[in-house]
């Protein structure tokens, strides 16, 4: 099993806010990150697919077909985009990056088909990472 | 279990080729990639090893030593070659990132002693990598 990972980048801006908790304890859980203007990072997703490499091509994807999946599907909805507006993605969540990671995974895991997607992983700043490979028994 | 990696850099040129399939759909499937001509990276392998230190010294392994089995085993392998033309150790396999992954796992393994071989990352450009654990699953 051979795992490949191409790194893409956006920028996106976002408010930690959830409307159904009071005001004063919004800012206490969020603090700067609930200022109500919002904020932004440049984010770097790390998408990684698994499999073994194709005898007649020697990939296990084809990095175009995986790059137009990702411009179309994650780039295209999230690149300059203000999260708290998706509301398909944040219905009842808050757009934390740990809550960005795991739609991001669930879009490619639903809607690429050329190879399984195994892990993303987002990095909000050079500082803080978060990953998410999806459920596994016992976690 | 300690894990130890030892990063090292080579650069080398490639292109893909499949010579089973005609120009047209060569032309297809590998994109800009099947330029005759080849071009080049500065891949960067990430070589982790396991093992426990050595009470007397402790070490996992000695680094000056893996060091001479990096240079020997890859930098003498891969460093300025073109690996279509330079590298049998490929053994016919179309160098993708995938297949030259595969290719260091097989020189590398048994030729380091007193560590187990753990994984391997190799790096064609900062934006694209593979992980390699010998065939088994990312733990």
């Amino acid at each position: 099993m051979i795992y490949l990972t191409r790194r893409y980048s956006f920028s996106a801006s976002h408010r930690l806010h959830n409307p159904q908790l009071a005001a004063e304890l919004n800012q206490r859980i969020y603090g700067k990150c609930n200022s109500p203007y919002g904020h932004g990072h440049n984010y770097a997703l790390e998408v990684t697919v698994a499999g073994e490499p194709q005898p007649a091509t020697g990939m296990v994807v084809n990095l175009a077909e995986l790059d137009s999946f990702v411009e179309r599907t994650i780039l295209e909805r999230f690149d300059q985009a203000y999260l708290n507006d998706d509301r398909d993605a944040f219905a009842s969540a808050a757009p934390t990056t740990e809550n960005l990671c795991r739609a991001i995974y669930h879009l490619l895991q639903t809607g690429f088909c050329a190879a399984p997607v195994e892990r993303v992983r987002l990095e909000e700043t050079s500082w803080n990472a978060f990953e998410y490979a999806g459920e596994r028994e016992g976690e | 279990m300690i894990y130890l990696t030892r990063k090292v850099e080579f650069s080398a040129s490639h292109y893909y080729h499949n010579p089973a399939l005609s120009p047209e759909e060569n032309r297809r499937l590998f994109g800009k990639c099947n330029n005759p001509h080849g071009h080049g990276h500065n891949y960067v392998l990430e070589v982790t090893v396991a093992g426990e230190p050595d009470p007397a010294t402790g070490m996992v392994i000695d680094l000056k030593e893996l060091k001479q089995i990096l240079e020997r085993e890859v930098l003498a392998v891969f460093d300025h070659k073109f690996i279509n033309h330079e590298v049998p150790q490929l053994n016919g396999r179309i160098p993708t990132t995938e297949n030259i992954a595969l290719t260091l796992w097989q020189l590398l393994e048994g030729k380091i002693p007193g560590a187990r071989l753990h994984h391997l990352r190799l790096y064609e450009t900062p934006d694209l990598f593979v992980d390699y654990y010998g065939g088994r699953a990312r733990p």
